[in-house]
């Protein structure tokens, strides 16, 4: 299995990275789902599923949908609650020795901050905050679209943690750059993005949605233009580290998104289609530095001519 | 305890139309067929398509000598086309085996399937050493190819058809009841569509005799971190059908 260089060790909002290739939340399970696949310890972190307060069962009905070049899905954030993954899943996982981040949803401002203070527990490298679901009605996407919502959630969740805070950001608004600047500007300790840009499909022999919950997420290498044109812009606009995902399933793409600004990759949908995907994508960027002769990916990180 | 998985370029050794609508594939995957036992499955990449997600497969028999794993499937949609119009000497990327297959504790144990579930009863019923006996249902007598597959595998094998071209005519849940009054059987293992399961499970409950049934759902992975093929239980726990199926116990799931 790969061993990755130390021209790929880097440090992102206080995480220390052997790569800064991460999985994405709700794509990579626990980690361990991946186990006989991939050297958990050699990403540079996993995200997990997103975790609310209750347990939730999530959307019924047929819950992913293929497209061109993509995926739908609606899973609605099924979840045992955070009380079950700190005491069952969390203590499992630890050997793996993997930086584990945990993404978290909540309803309000205070909901993300409770489940904030509950994470700020040995074993977590750091809390993700998930203002932008756009498979749950109740709760997330009001949030993301909204600037002074997205502050209030930082500054809720920064308050009762000690962990590096991660603020995810939808693409489904206009303008992603007065968002990302008020979650710098609230505290957030890092961005990542992109979350699913929303979509649908319809079955034409039944004149029915295919997904139960009619509306659900795309992801995959149908958004990575999308996801690198968000990733640039943001990148460009504010000072903390951006973690740049959306359809990334080659090293190339990643090199890609380390060229407009991403400091760390998240694959999502591609450990799917490869669940040895990551590794290959590690070995991928190491290759690609010493062809060019470069020392770290800090040569890469932004360095888009344009 | 849990055999690790693997993810194989396999090539393919036959790919042989077995009836209008149904291909027989069969590749090498040694890692695959060495472990795999009856009701697990594999996700099929098919490399160079269009398509991104991988499908699953049920695992039909293996050969663990020769390394060869068999699989049976019927041409739905896009992926199962695609798969259809590779030729033996190309490959498909396979991962597995997945899931949790069928309890083997059994000392008469009664196969029931359907349609395209009667292709994991085959590794099933080689696993009984020729002590199983076989119930299967079909629309024709095409439909029932499978009865010659299971022939050598079985004490015995019934056939029932919807148009009664082949064996008697109706439905494996019509033999059923004659079958478990005798008493000679003390466990069933059903695979076929969802409302078969259903009337199984309602004649098995009937008789008191434990039954497993293998469930499919649409699924993205396959190793239990999607999310996608969720399902409730009795209980009130919630499952996943790739990682702690797809094969269940009736009560649990029904
Ligand atoms: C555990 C398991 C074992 C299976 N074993 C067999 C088998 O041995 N033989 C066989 O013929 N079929 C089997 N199936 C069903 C088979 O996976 C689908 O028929 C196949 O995925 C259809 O793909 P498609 O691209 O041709 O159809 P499309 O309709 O174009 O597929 C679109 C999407 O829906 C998914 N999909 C469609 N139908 C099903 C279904 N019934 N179950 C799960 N996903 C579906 C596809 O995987 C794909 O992601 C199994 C399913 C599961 C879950
Ligand atoms: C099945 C599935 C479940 C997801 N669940 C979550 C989630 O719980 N929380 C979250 O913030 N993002 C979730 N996402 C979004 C991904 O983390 C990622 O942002 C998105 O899929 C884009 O990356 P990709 O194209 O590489 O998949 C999910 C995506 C998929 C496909």
């Amino acid at each position: 299995m790969t061993t990755a260089t130390n021209r790929l060790e880097s440090t992102l909002a206080g995480i220390r990275m052997k790569t800064p290739v991460w999985t994405a939340s709700g794509t990579f399970g626990f980690g361990e789902e991946f186990a006989d696949f991939v050297d958990l310890a050699q990403l540079g972190a996993i995200v997990v599923k997103g975790t609310t307060l209750a347990p939730r069962r999530g959307n019924d009905g047929v819950r992913i949908a293929e497209t061109p070049a993509g995926m739908l899905n609606s899973i609605g954030l099924e979840n045992p609650g955070v009380d079950f993954f700190l005491a069952d899943i969390l203590p499992r996982i630890t050997s793996y020795g993997m930086n584990l981040v945990v993404n978290i949803s909540g309803s309000s401002a205070e909901e993300f901050g409770e489940l904030a203070a509950r994470l700020d527990v040995p074993g977590v490298a750091g809390i993700e905050l998930n203002v932008s679901c756009p498979n749950v009605k109740d709760a997330g996407i009001l949030f993301g679209t909204s600037a002074t919502a997205v502050a209030s959630v930082v500054r809720a969740a920064k308050d009762r943690t000690q962990k590096p805070v991660i603020l995810k950001l939808s693409p489904n608004v206009t303008d992603i750059v007065p968002i990302a600047q008020a979650a710098e500007n609230a505290g957030a300790d890092a961005l990542s993005l992109i979350n699913t840009l929303t979509g649908m499909a319809i079955d034409i022999h039944t004149w029915r949605p295919v997904l139960g919950n009619i509306t659900g997420g795309l992801s995959g290498p149908a958004v990575k233009p999308v996801a690198l044109r968000l990733v640039w812009q943001t990148a460009k606009a504010v000072r903390i580290p951006v973690i740049g995902m959306g359809g990334i399933r080659t090293a190339e793409d990643a090199i890609e998104f380390f060229l407009a600004g991403a400091s760390a990759v998240s694959v999502g949908t591609a450990n799917f289609v490869d669940p040895t995907v990551t590794m290959k994508i590690i070995e991928g960027i190491d290759t690609y530095l010493e062809e060019r002769g470069l020392r770290n990916i800090q040569e890469l990180i932004g360095h888009l001519k344009t | 305890m849990t055999l690790p998985s693997y993810a194989v370029e396999a090539e393919i050794l036959e790919s042989k139309h077995v009836i209008p609508g149904v291909y027989q594939l069969t590749v090498a995957a040694k890692e695959i067929a060495r472990t795999a036992q009856p009701g697990q499955f594999v996700q099929v990449l098919i490399e160079r398509s269009f398509l991104l997600l991988r499908r699953p497969f049920g695992v039909a028999d293996t050969d663990p000598n020769k390394g060869t794993l068999t699989m049976f499937y019927r041409l739905i949609g896009k992926g199962t086309r695609e798969l259809s119009k590779l030729k033996a000497g190309e490959t498909v990327n396979c991962l597995g085996p997945l899931g949790h297959g069928f309890d083997l504790d059994a000392r008469q144990p009664l196969l029931i399937g359907g349609g395209m579930g009667l292709a994991p009863l085959i590794l099933l019923a080689r696993r009984f050493n020729g002590k199983a006996v076989v119930l299967m249902g079909g629309k024709n007598r095409p439909e029932v190819f499978w009865s010659e597959l299971f022939r050598p595998l079985c004490t015995e094998v019934l056939v029932t058809t919807n148009d009664g071209s082949a064996g008697v005519k109706g439905f494996p849940t019509d033999l059923l009841p004659s079958l478990l009054e005798q008493g000679n059987h003390d466990r069933l293992f059903v695979c076929g569509p969802q409302i078969m399961m259903e009337k199984v499970s309602e004649i098995a409950s009937r008789f008191s005799v434990p039954c497993q049934v293998s469930l499919e759902r649409h699924m993205a992975c396959g190793l239990g971190a999607c999310l996608s093929c969720s399902i409730d239980t009795k209980s009130g726990k919630r499952k996943k059908v790739c990682k702690d199926g797809p094969v269940f116990w009736v009560e649990e799931v029904l």
